[in-house]
């Protein structure tokens, strides 16, 4: 009895649970798989289609006569690269017209016109000619014979589904991608964009945390850059930062902080010298990270502020009778009770961060030096349209984040058997 | 070492006044006010005048009498000392100075003798000044997008400080921008889209998760497990890498460009975060209440009806929101997959707008008003509800 309803259990939970899965599976794993396999071809942006006959007809009358027209038939090939098989053509005509020196290639047979052309090359053109005429020496409507449009079929590869697979892709993602630039922009992205998020996200949280009244307002303020649309939000950033009508730098100017405007989102490197030591820093990059660091610093706070709500007051009021300073406190007693879920944050923060692709797309479109991983992604696919190289940088993004995950879990689990 | 926690009071409270003084002198720029000039040092000097009258005169006259004195003669010298200003603006500056010596209250000659009172002054202040810091640096940008969207682009390329409403202009004037794009950007269309798909994402979203999770969270099945912690691990993939197979898939399918692809898509990469959430939520309602329903003879398609889902209603709702605001905001795929001004979501289309140098730039900002302002206000209304979804640990972007 238990056994057959544990089995109905199972099967309830089989169709419950089947058609989200399949749908997830669909969309998010499918294609990380079906990367790997475009990663290994050649293959660009127009050849995505599948190739397919096609015929522009026209109608020229040849004499005086009206009860003969020549029609032609501009057959191609859709594809610059793949071959059709078995090409068949079907054309109709009206009831008492023939065709006269019909192409061996084809018949005639109850007003239709059949033919076999078989293979098409790639590339593949041709003006295919019939003539045809009225059995009775009638005139032949142009326009009926117009208004027919012949039907083609053939057989044709998917260009995605062929076999040929190629390395290619990856010798160019390595060789001639400046793929050691690349990664380094991604990994100063994304690790200075982390660690600011979480440096400002606590700061904000213990501020807060330590304002009794007006509490719930300042959370719902601090969130808005993380629940506003990110396409609103950064082209009010890149007018903001505008070099030539800029609020930020008029502002500047106008306060005399600056002589000349500082073009903030369109200029690769900038010097600067800090007691007499001249570096080079990376502009736009840094504009973008503090986006990014505006941006996400809330979600930081969020939780971190969660927590501290959870630590007993009755922590801090031993620590003051044991005449602790705000810093000390703070060092013993907040700190300790935020490490794991910064440890956490810090870990998904990372991974989102480096995969982040709309707000630097949004702001510099990957230029003056902000080109990341998930950019290049962007260009190699949709600018330079090689699907097949965009998806190549795809793989080395998944296997990257595969193995910060590996690392991250190692490290983690380590601590917990420490504690 | 009286001396030294008066000085760090000193410096820091007078800094602190400074730099509130500095944000209002900045907000009265953008009002069009000609300023030319900062003042940092004459303000952080007669800010430490005041801190130091404040503590010296202590407790020889009423709080409340000695603020209002204070204030007053700040605003007096700062009126002096800074370049022509009208009433407005110093009768601002008395305001601050008023809120800043009372914020001043407890601390005394007395006061400063306690321990850790320079920590403790640190502290405090820039406890308050963090706060008011944060505020301006989240609020400004959206201010900025705002007014910019009710200014015209020959004003702001007139003055680009200048963000002062007008408001003897007819309704109709201020709001020109709105009525633009509205009547020839079509962005009535694209709001409409923008709803359909995202509360037909909210829909289908929910109709998957509600049973997956009811599945997760209660019943016995073998790759539960696996199930579970695969769907942590699934959102966090980046939508990046599935680009380009959908976007080829998509193509060869003629779903590129249509509605219904895109709320595909967004149902799948919405689902396991719905489904995390409402699970959690799932296992918090006692078994006991469905072993009643199973008595009644109840399956489980009426148990999930009429007993989970009027019971979690409050997460139901506050999955839908989120799920919602995903939706509406998502960029990526509808970059990828929408090509055509016929099928354009609102960021899409904001997007489009802004790939036109010649669009003014009033324009942009009142589209990104109309976007962003649903969003703001649904989070704004059910903060609480989407707070708590957000901390019980599900945080997807």
């Amino acid at each position: 009895m238990s056994d057959s309803l544990s089995k109905l259990e199972k099967r309830t939970a089989y169709t419950l649970v089947l058609p989200a899965v399949l749908l997830v599976f669909a969309i998010v794993l499918f294609p990380i798989f079906a990367n790997v396999w475009i990663s290994f071809k050649d293959i660009e942006l127009k050849d995505i289609r599948i190739p397919e006959p096609r015929a522009k007809k026209i109608v020229k009358s040849i004499s005086e006569n009206q009860s003969e027209l020549k029609i032609i038939y501009k057959l191609r090939n859709s594809s610059l690269i793949q071959e059709i098989r078995n090409v068949q053509f079907q054309d109709k005509f009206p009831t008492n017209v023939s065709p006269i020196n019909l192409d061996p290639r084809c018949n005639f047979q109850s007003k239709k016109v059949v033919c076999n052309f078989g293979n098409w090359q790639a590339k593949f053109r041709e003006n295919f000619e019939i003539t045809i005429q009225n059995n009775n020496g009638e005139i032949i409507d142009k326009k009926i014979i117009k208004s027919q449009k012949p039907i083609l079929s053939g057989k044709a590869d998917n260009p995605l589904l062929t076999t040929n697979f190629t390395l290619e892709n990856f010798k160019k993602v390595f060789y001639e991608n400046n793929f050691v630039e690349l990664l380094l922009t991604t990994f100063y992205f994304t690790f200075f964009g982390t660690v600011g998020a979480i440096i400002f996200g606590i700061l904000a949280a213990q501020l807060v945390n330590q304002n009794m009244q007006g509490r719930t307002y300042m959370r719902g303020i601090l969130l808005f850059p993380y629940v506003g649309p990110v396409v609103a939000l950064a082209y009010t950033w890149t007018l903001l930062l505008d070099p030539n009508s800029g609020t930020l730098n008029a502002l500047l100017v106008n306060f005399n902080i600056i002589e000349q405007p500082i073009n903030l989102l369109g200029q690769k490197y900038i010097t600067m010298s800090i007691l007499g030591f001249e570096f080079k820093l990376r502009l736009a990059l840094t504009t973008v990270i503090f986006f990014e660091i505006w941006r996400y610093f809330p979600l930081v706070f969020l939780f971190v502020l969660a927590r501290l709500q959870a630590i007993p007051q009755s922590l801090y009021e031993a620590a003051e009778v044991d005449g602790a300073s705000p810093i000390q406190k703070f060092i013993h007693i907040t700190l300790p009770q935020i490490t794991a879920i910064i440890s956490i944050l810090f870990m998904i923060r990372f991974i989102w961060n480096f995969n982040k692709f709309e707000d630097i797309f949004l702001l510099t479109g990957g230029a003056s030096g902000t080109r990341t991983l998930p950019i290049n992604v962007y260009q190699q696919g949709f600018a330079v349209s090689d699907i097949g190289m965009g998806s190549a940088v795809s793989i080395v993004i998944v296997m990257l984040l595969l193995s910060f995950m590996v690392i991250y879990f190692r490290l983690i689990g380590k601590r917990a058997n420490e504690v | 070492m009286k001396f030294k926690s008066l000085a760090i009071f000193l410096i820091i409270s007078s800094f602190f006044l400074t730099c509130i003084l500095s944000i209002w002198k900045i907000m009265a720029t953008l009002q069009g006010l000609s300023f030319n000039n900062l003042n940092i040092t004459t303000i952080f000097l007669i800010g430490i005048l005041l801190s130091l009258a404040f503590v010296l005169i202590g407790n020889k006259i009423n709080h409340l009498i000695k603020i209002f004195l204070l204030s007053f003669i700040f605003s007096i010298l700062y009126f002096y000392s800074n370049e022509a200003s009208p009433y407005w603006y110093i009768f601002g500056v008395f305001l601050i100075s008023l809120f800043f010596t009372n914020k001043l209250k407890k601390y005394s000659m007395q006061s400063l003798k306690e321990d850790f009172i320079s920590e403790k002054v640190i502290f405090d202040f820039i406890t308050f000044f963090g706060i008011v810091f944060f505020a301006f640096v989240i609020l400004f940008p959206f201010y900025i997008m705002l007014v910019t969207s009710f200014k015209t682009q020959i004003a702001l390329l007139v003055n680009p400080l200048d963000f002062s409403l007008d408001i003897t202009k007819s309704l109709t004037e201020l709001f020109k921008s709105y009525f633009v794009i509205f009547e020839t950007y079509n962005f009535g269309r694209y709001i409409l889209i923008s709803s359909a798909v995202s509360i037909g994402t909210v829909i289908v979203t929910l109709l998957f998760a509600i049973p997956a999770a009811y599945a997760v969270a209660r019943l016995n099945f073998f790759g539960k497990n696996f199930l579970s912690t695969s769907i942590l691990i699934i959102y966090m993939f980046p939508a990046i890498v599935l680009v380009i197979p959908l976007y080829t898939v998509f193509s060869q399918l003629g779903l590129r460009n249509s509605i219904f692809g895109l709320l595909i898509v967004y149902t799948a990469t919405t689902l396991p975060v719905a489904i995390y959430m409402l699970q959690g939520y799932f296992k918090s309602i006692p078994k006991e209440i469905e072993d009643a329903g199973i008595m009644d003879g109840q399956n489980w398609f009426g148990i999930i009806l009429k007993i989970i889902i009027p019971l979690s209603l409050p997460a139901i709702a506050s999955v839908a929101l989120y799920v919602f605001m995903i939706a509406w905001n998502e960029f990526l795929f509808s970059l990828m997959f929408l090509d055509s001004p016929k099928s354009f979501t609102l960021s899409r289309a904001i997007q489009y707008l802004s790939g036109d140098a010649e669009t003014p730039r009033q324009y942009l900002m009142a589209g990104s008003v109309i976007v962003t302002l649903p969003v703001l206000f649904i989070f704004i209304y059910f903060e609480k509800y989407l707070v708590s979804g957000l901390t019980a640990g599900s945080v997807k972007e």
